[in-house]
């Protein structure tokens, strides 16, 4: 791969716990990597692993879920139900062959601007590391058609 | 087809600095489905959001994204443009691109790119909004307020006095928690008793309160303006509605050698017993615990002491359930227990106490009547060595917070000392003295330079015993020296740490709590009286460490809280519900075990002739409260999220 390359990360975490602590790392000034593309949702509960797939399969290099640490979930558990099914979702990627160290799994607490700010930086750089995540793409230009839904 | 319009702010400079707003605005203009796309310098100034109504009703938009700062700053004001301007505010999204964007980037070319990445996101997603409307929830108009110390009566004192319905929940037999177990308050050393028992007794005759004491919370549900609560009666053996209080039980009760919770193990009391004097209400408890019928199934002196016939041995535990609009937490704290501290020798030596016991021995009420007096052997001591911060700020074997409270009580120990014993000297060894509050420094002051206390900046290692005398092996950092002090006592100023099953109550009522175990306000500086729960309000010393002003203050602001929520017939929430489809539902009920506020019930389907043909889940969207952990169950993709639909997601994922 190319020194230059530029990972797109797409992250997809909740409202009340990682994604006000992101805007407290922007309150706080704090820089960091520019990969990083937020979607925010009510909770980390709300993250079907298709989400995933499908970023993957629109040119993501890398994910990022994060949501309340244990025990803090707004809704009171639906960080333990991500959890869960980021656990088996895990052993099905493996399975499947698409590699789980692109997908990181992390509790950010509205609190955490500072480490907000320093995940992204070293998820980046871990995706920086593994290089583009072509397996998609090269299996469109193979079909010549565009996968739907 | 969708016209959008797309609303790009400069924030000043804030965004205009890092992020081409001009050139952000012309390429998504290009965007299928964009009408239009400006940028201005401050749209959340009136003629910013006049010109996005006017943009809207020109253009005659189905949408609008405004790309600006964080949604939880302006989406409410931006909305409620969109609304004046005709628009259903949940066709508008904001775009955050200061706060996660022009605030965390410093290259111009790569924040401008991820700048039109999120606002083009956002604009596939608003594509795919929904007309949604605010749904309404009555709110029931009576408050419950948990714990009965000091911070529980101000509150349910204030909500009361504003004419609105309180139910005081205390779970010791009596209302005044720790308050009312202190000798004198700092810093003006006026009886805590004195000043406590008045504001008991109001709240015990208030008309507008229903105060349950040896009660506790044994389940809440519901949700905000709507909380169904089950209240824990515990059996008393003492009817409340006919027992005088007249204590005849009490003085001929044979079991005298218990040792008193009130009094923290330093004096006695029987099986029946009310915890202190001033108890309210004034009405005894049976410790089934200690009580010889109870264990020897023989006794019985209280039952016939009593001329009202108010024992009863076979009462039982009973359950009211109540519906609340508001809920107050103010469940206190306990100290944390010395033995951490072998070194100190806490429940080896018995002239080891720590500073609850000291407020009980300086306290008229308590088991010396007020005198300070050695408990091995009852004599006065001629010196105190008071050793603060025992708990507090220490990683290693403590808690890391301070406990805010320590510096001040020691104080008002050694001038309480230095008062009652005259010519007694009080030696305290300190890490720093913080007196930040009212006149505090001040008191600080007094006990150093009118009552004599000797300050030692530093730390004790070693207490142990000596011919009689506690030897206090500790250090002088100032003077670089270390220190050996005989003394008759030792006080350890103890940290303040949560109640031992704050954790569980926490997840019973519902809300978060810190590493500690103190329960976590919504936010640190702007919310510090509401929890993440909406309806649910802290006050006093569960949240932190506190002192009585703080506790008292907070306790109001609840209050006012809660009646600001009282002062509504119904309340608007956020119309972000899940829904189901029942065509293509097929029962698997993945969703009912999912959803943490049993929301979801069972529907039956009826033909014609009543015959029920299918059940399937259905959404109560007054419980639901919108996580849509639900909707990543269901395997037949039935439900959805209202705001948070699986289709846009998607093409928010698609846009990026």
């Amino acid at each position: 791969m190319s020194e230059s390359f530029e990972p797109k990360i797409i992250a997809f975490v909740c409202t009340y716990c990682t994604y006000t602590g992101a805007d407290l790392a922007g309150t706080s000034r704090l820089k960091y990597a520019p990969n990083v593309r937020i979607i925010r949702l009510p909770c980390t509960g709300r993250i079907s692993p298709m989400f995933i797939l499908k970023a993957l399969q629109q040119g993501a290099d890398g994910i990022l879920v994060s949501g309340c640490h244990p025990g803090d979930c707004h809704f009171t558990h639906g960080n333990y139900h991500a959890r869960r099914r980021w656990m088996v979702f895990r052993t099905l990627l493996d399975f499947t062959g698409i590699p789980s160290e692109r997908i990181k799994f992390s509790w950010i607490s509205a609190a955490e601007g500072h480490k907000f700010a320093e995940l992204i930086n070293s998820v980046t750089d871990d995706i920086r590391k593994l290089g583009p995540f072509d397996q998609y793409k090269n299996l469109i230009r193979e079909t010549e058609a565009p996968a739907t839904l | 087809m969708a016209k959008i319009g797309v609303f790009i702010c400069h924030c000043g400079e804030n965004i205009a600095s890092k992020v081409d707003c001009n050139k952000l605005a012309t390429s998504i203009g290009e965007h299928p489905g964009v009408a239009v796309a400006l940028d201005y310098k401050y749209f959340c100034s009136d003629p910013g959001q006049e010109r996005l109504k006017k943009a809207i009703k020109e253009n005659n938009l189905t949408g609008v994204v405004v790309a600006a700062c964080s949604p939880m700053m302006h989406e409410a004001t931006f909305r409620k443009a969109c609304a004046e301007a005709g628009l259903n505010p949940y066709l508008c999204e904001i775009a955050n691109i200061r706060e996660q964007c022009s605030w965390v980037h410093t290259d111009y070319d790569m924040a401008t790119q991820k700048a039109m990445e999120i606002t083009r996101s956002m604009v596939e997603k608003v594509k795919r909004n929904n007309k949604l409307q605010p749904i309404e929830v009555p709110v029931t108009r009576r408050a419950l307020v948990i714990g009965g110390g000091i911070a529980g009566i101000q509150a349910a004192l204030d909500i009361a006095n504003a004419g609105q319905q309180v139910v005081l929940v205390e779970r010791e037999p009596s209302l005044g928690g720790h308050m009312a177990q202190l000798s004198e308050t700092f810093p003006t050393l006026d009886c805590s008793q004195c000043i406590m028992t008045p504001r008991m007794v109001e709240a015990s005759q208030h008309p507008n309160i229903r105060l349950l004491t040896y009660a506790e919370i044994e389940s809440v549900d519901g949700y905000i303006g709507n909380f169904q609560v089950r209240i824990r009666m515990k059996a008393r053996y003492v009817d409340m509605s006919t027992c005088t209080g007249c204590g005849d039980c009490i003085t001929k009760c044979p079991t005298k050698k218990i040792s008193s919770e009130f009094d923290c193990g330093m004096g006695k009391r029987t099986a029946i017993y009310t915890p202190f004097a001033q108890s309210v209400p004034n009405i005894p408890v049976i410790d089934k615990a200690s009580c010889t019928y109870f264990k020897n199934g023989k006794c019985k002196v209280c039952m016939k002491s009593c001329e009202l016939n108010s024992i009863n041995f076979d009462m039982q535990d009973e359950f009211i359930d109540l519906d609340f609009g508001a809920i107050v937490v103010a469940t206190g704290f306990q100290v944390q227990d010395n033995s951490v501290y072998g070194e100190y020798g806490y429940g080896k030596y018995k002239d080891v106490i720590n500073g609850l016991q000291f407020e009980r021995l300086a306290s008229a009420s308590g088991p010396t009547s007020g005198k300070i007096l050695r408990p091995s052997d009852g004599k006065e001591p001629e010196n105190i060595v008071f050793i603060q911060c025992a708990g507090s700020r220490d990683c290693s074997k403590g808690v890391r917070y301070c406990s805010k409270i320590c510096c001040m009580y020691t104080a008002k120990h050694s001038m309480l000392y230095a008062h009652k014993v005259h010519g007694g000297i009080a030696q305290i060894f300190y890490m720093d003295i913080r007196a930040a509050g009212k006149g505090y420094d001040e008191f600080t002051r007094r006990a150093i330079e009118e009552d004599k206390a000797a300050y030692f900046r530093g730390r004790v290692s070693k207490v142990w015993q000596e011919n009689g005398k506690l030897m206090v092996r500790g250090v002088d950092t100032l003077l670089g020296k270390p220190v050996v002090i005989a003394a008759d006592m030792v006080v350890l100023a103890t940290a303040m740490v949560p109640q031992p099953d704050a954790k569980d109550f926490a997840k019973t009522i519902g809300i978060g709590y810190d590493e500690y175990g103190f329960f976590n306000e919504a936010h640190l500086k702007l919310r510090p009286v509401e929890s993440s729960t909406a309806g649910v309000f802290l006050a006093g010393a569960c949240q932190s460490p506190k002192d009585i002003p703080d506790s008292v203050a907070q306790a109001s602001a609840s209050a006012s809280k809660v009646l600001a929520l009282f002062s509504k017939d119904k309340l608007e929430r956020e119309p972000v519900v899940a829904s189901n489809n029942e065509t293509t539902c097929a029962g698997c009920w993945g969703c009912v075990l999912a959803c943490p506020y049993n929301a979801i019930e069972k529907k039956d389907i009826l033909d014609r002739s009543g015959k029920v043909i299918k059940r399937v889940a259905s959404v109560n969207p007054g419980l639901c409260q919108g996580c849509g952990t639900c909707v990543t169950f269901c395997r037949s993709n039935s439900l959805d999220l209202a705001g948070f639909t699986e289709k846009q997601i998607f093409a928010e994922v698609m846009a990026l």
